[in-house]
């Protein structure tokens, strides 16, 4: 591994799930890197597959899904070859994950101590008592919990929803891992701790130089975190390029679609834009473009073959057949 | 906690003085309590001197509060039979019935939590099949025809194993147990499987239940991608939710157990109060089944109590909102 | 959000719909899907038959002492009877009589018992939970304590008491099974019929004015029916078996109402000695019935339940 490999790169990633009814193609021939201290937003509508994404990642990818095709490079291995044991020493030490709910992800029964000592020691178990303690209570501090070394001893319920939010993102940091996967993990707090929480993600990839990948269906969230972003639609990434260049002349009309109905880029008083028409059934897909029926750019070349990638700038990859082009908005 | 205590204790009372204000009424005054008290044997000399003991010639509040206070006083009737104060005899042969009673509790758990968890941690495969279908018959099967079969194949058929009786008894603090002898293990081990059979089923079927629900949790794929192994995120992460609810149920059928054990009793000839209590009925020995009445009313709140402390010990969340 | 959810939700989208059902024909077709249920069923009705037949499909009259001879006591399955006019295929009791007659005979007890007291439950339990639901307030809270202290004691404890005081006999019996069972109706009535009375066709009957009476028998009962039919199925079986124990135990039906239980009961003395068959083909016939209902019970909970998505 020299400088220059991305912290982690996935290549024609697919990740599909045999149920009765038919092969749901989650994910389907995604690729993408991140890099060190990078802060990269998956963005899409729920049942994009982007949290298939992250969960293959991990390698959590619950039956009847598994991953069928590609490579997961972290630091240059590939972690789709490897057994699921080894898997595990990598998950929760080189690459954590927070989850979208904070009021489901601590086991309600276990002390937040218990909580955060096992997950030092699944990685390393020469850690002796007062050092995983010393350890929990320095990443409780990070995160901003007032007097960790008594919170130490509290439940889960004991803490609000932000402040479990956040001990959820101090166990995520325990291992100082080079990735940090964040599958929607504000949405379920105030707008206020929200932000909080964005500045601190933030300035932690920053200083650290740990890579993250931000999940979420809010592209506000992510315009003001994120360097570079993926907008995935029906299990693919339809676009991809730095955040400014991709908010500023969005070429995907699926992206243009989901920019026009953020609130805030709307004047007062017109009618919200919406996107017409629904996320498709990932069991029938269509041949040809998954957006075709609800693009009003579709011609009937969409509806022959999916769209190949191009790459109309550096750093820039899209998926479209007639996207569009020089036109600022 | 205390405050939950004391709360918890005065909703045993209250539940306590509502039964024994049934078990009078039930007595006193639907039934003929002088039929039902008095021997049929005793003379008219005998039947005066009673109904003017139990002072059933005054008032019926009045009988009640006397009946309260003898209850109270522990004196809760004398035996036709063996002429000696019923709960003496019931209490003498109480240790017998709590011991099969636990030992079936106990093999319930041993055998009922593993086979639960592996049935809901794979349900279709044809294993965990098996043994949900094996757990339908569990609590189909009559208990007592199970009990004859268990006799006929181990005790009459093989002969490994004794078929009734209580066998070699050793005292465990001034109590005597079987489990403590091989002889009495022996004696003791047909009833209490026989005991065991229907709650093993309730508890597989609970853990099973508890098991996939819990596995779906995000706790669960949390506690995964911080790298715990398998057998971490399932014996500690997902046990200990479980065993929260499986210890209340299984705790809240002791009472059960202890009423069932009257049918394994029988069968087994164990002699417990169970066994006393189908004796007394055939004998119509009636102050024993009203004293039978009166102590497994008590011994169930009671249990119901320790079950409800031990939830909130268990369960954090139980223990804080009662603290607040 | 974890990722089976994303699918779900994905998949269910402009999936094409199936043509459409009547609800009970998709109870049916969704019962059919169990081979195991299936055969359970029909077990099950192929015991009702013989216990309504009996009579007429027993090869002696068991309780017609002029048919009965002691010669042909205790003998094991299959001997001819001594003048050899018939086969006594599961053998015969101390008594000589046919034990095969003898299980038809006692399922026909058995099953009686069940279905009465599982049948009276169900009107006067179902009554108190349609009355606590729909009234509310203090009936409500009151009913169901008293529902739930009758749960925390066993129902055999509650029955053994009964009998203890009642005496023996086949209305005792059900007298004693309709006491420790009308509260699982109560509850279960009472608990969906809560949950039917908060949904707006109910507040739109009200606002037609319909007539509380009607609202009770024409809204909310049908919507109650789901869990009523489980809990009829699954106590039927609980009726069978407890009236069983109690008659084996000596304290139910007494011997001219020879029920499974009592025919066990009657086997035990000689099992012993080694003449299996009294108790053993009386047992088996008791847990074929017990099974089967509890057997389609199982699957009837699962197609029902609305928590499982189907």
């Amino acid at each position: 591994m020299n400088a220059n490999t991305p912290t982690l790169e996935v290549r024609n990633l697919k990740t599909h799930f045999h149920t009765k009814a038919g092969v749901v193609k989650a994910v389907d021939d995604v690729s993408f890197t991140v890099g060190r201290g990078e802060v990269l937003g998956l963005v899409g509508e729920s049942g994009s597959g982007k949290t298939v994404t992250g969960f293959s990642v991990m390698g959590l990818v619950d039956p009847p899904g598994r991953i069928v095709d590609g490579s997961i490079l972290f630091n240059g291995s590939d972690l789709a070859k490897l057994p699921d044991s080894q898997w595990r020493h990598i998950r929760g030490s080189k690459i954590a994950m927070i989850f979208q709910d904070p009021m489901m992800t601590l086991n309600p029964v276990l002390r937040i101590d218990t909580q955060m000592v096992e997950a030092i020691r699944a990685h390393d178990k020469n850690v002796n008592r007062e050092e995983a303690h010393r350890r929990c209570v320095e990443s409780l501090g990070q995160v901003g919990i007032p007097s960790p070394e008594e919170r130490l001893k509290a439940y889960p319920h004991q803490f609000s929803g932000g402040m479990r939010q956040r001990v959820a993102i101090a166990i995520a940091l325990l291992n100082k891992p080079d990735l940090i996967i964040a599958d929607e993990p504000t949405t379920a707090l105030d707008v206020t701790i929200q932000a909080q929480i964005l500045y601190e993600a933030q300035k932690l990839a920053r200083e650290t130089g740990t890579a993250l990948i931000w999940i979420t269906h809010d592209l506000t969230v992510v315009a003001g975190l994120a360097d570079r972003i993926c907008v995935m639609y029906a299990g693919r990434i339809v676009e991809e390029g730095k955040v400014e260049e991709v908010l500023d002349q969005p070429m995907h009309p699926y992206t243009r679609g989901l920019i026009g109905s953020v609130p805030s880029r709307n004047k007062r008083g017109t009618a919200l834009y919406q996107i017409p028409g629904m996320t498709p059934s990932l069991i029938r897909l269509p041949k040809g473009c998954a957006f075709r029926d609800r693009c009003q750019r579709a011609q009937e070349e969409c509806a022959a073959e999916a769209p190949a990638i191009s790459y109309p700038a550096p750093g820039r990859a899209i998926r479209c057949i007639y996207p569009y082009v020089g036109d600022s908005r | 906690m205390t405050v939950f205590l004391i709360r918890r204790f005065s909703q045993s009372l209250a539940v306590l003085l509502v039964m024994s204000l049934l078990v009078f009424v039930g007595v006193y005054a639907i039934g003929d309590p002088v039929e039902l008290l008095v021997s049929a044997e005793a003379d008219q000399f005998e039947r005066a001197r009673v109904i003017a003991d139990l002072g059933l010639d005054k008032p019926l509040w009045e009988q009640y509060g006397y009946f309260l206070l003898q209850s109270f006083k522990g004196d809760l009737g004398t035996s036709f039979v063996f002429n000696q104060p019923a709960l003496l005899l019931i209490l003498e042969r109480m240790p017998a019935t709590l011991e099969i009673a636990f030992a079936a509790v106990i093999l319930s758990i041993v055998i009922g939590i593993p086979l639960g968890m592996i049935a809901g941690l794979r349900p279709h495969a044809w294993y965990s099949r098996t043994i949900m279908s094996v757990s339908i018959l569990g609590f189909s099967l009559p208990t007592f025809w199970v009990g004859l079969m268990m006799i006929m194949v181990f005790a009459v058929i093989l002969g490994w194993l004794p078929a009734s009786g209580r066998g070699d008894t050793v005292d465990l603090f001034g109590v005597p147990v079987s489990f403590l002898t091989w002889d009495g293990l022996t004696h003791l081990l047909l009833p209490a499987v026989n005991l065991a059979l229907f709650k093993v089923s309730l508890v597989i079927r609970l853990t099973r239940a508890g098991m996939r629900e819990n596995m779906l949790m995000d706790y669960v794929k949390f506690a995964y991608a911080k790298g715990l192994s398998h057998a971490r995120v399932i014996f500690v992460h997902v046990l200990k939710n479980i065993l929260v609810p499986v210890v209340t149920v299984v705790g809240l059928e002791l009472g059960n157990v202890i009423a069932f054990a009257v049918v394994t009793e029988s069968i087994f000839a164990w002699p417990g109060m169970g066994k006393l209590l189908i004796d007394s009925i055939y004998r119509l020995d009636r102050p024993i089944v009203v004293a039978y009445l009166l102590i497994t009313v008590v011994m169930f709140i009671v249990i119901n109590f320790i079950v409800d402390v031990l939830y909130s010990v268990l369960d954090p969340r139980v223990r804080l909102e009662s603290k607040s | 959000m974890t990722p089976p959810l994303d699918i779900a939700t994905v998949a269910i989208v402009d999936e094409p719909l199936p043509p459409p059902q009547t609800p009970f024909r998709r109870f049916v077709s969704d019962f059919m899907e169990s081979p195991l249920a299936v055969a359970s069923l029909i077990v099950f009705s192929i015991t009702v038959l013989i216990a309504v037949f009996a009579p007429w499909l027993s090869p002696q009259n068991p309780y017609d002492l002029m048919q009965l001879d002691i010669m042909n006591g205790k003998v094991p399955p299959g001997t001819e009877d001594i003048e050899g006019v018939m086969v006594f295929w599961l053998g015969t009791d101390d008594q000589g009589r046919d034990l095969l007659s003898g299980i038809f005979y006692g399922l026909r007890i058995s099953l009686f018992v069940g279905v009465a007291s599982a049948f009276i439950s169900l009107l006067i339990g179902g009554a108190a939970g349609l009355f606590s639901a729909y009234m509310g307030g203090r009936w409500d809270v009151f009913l169901m304590r008293i529902v739930d202290l009758q749960l925390s004691f066993p129902a055999i404890l509650i029955a053994l008491i009964l009998l203890a005081v009642l005496g023996q006999g086949i209305d005792k019996v059900i007298i004693a099974l309709v006491v420790t069972q009308w509260a699982y109706y109560a509850r279960t009535v009472r608990g969906s019929a809560l949950v039917e009375r908060g949904k707006e066709y109910i507040e739109a009957a009200h606002c037609l004015a319909l007539g509380t009476r009607r609202i009770i028998f024409y809204h909310l009962l049908p919507n109650c029916l789901p869990p009523l039919i489980v809990i009829v199925t699954m106590r039927v079986a609980y009726a069978v078996m407890l009236e069983a124990t109690l008659s084996f135990l000596g304290i139910g039906l007494p011997i001219t109402e020879p029920s499974l239980g009592l025919l066990i009961a009657n086997g035990f003395e000689y099992m012993l000695s080694g003449y299996y068959w009294i108790s053993f083909f009386p047992g088996v016939a008791l847990l074929i019935t017990i099974v089967s209902i509890n057997l389609v019970g199982d699957h009837l909970r699962d197609i029902l339940n609305p928590r499982l998505q189907r």
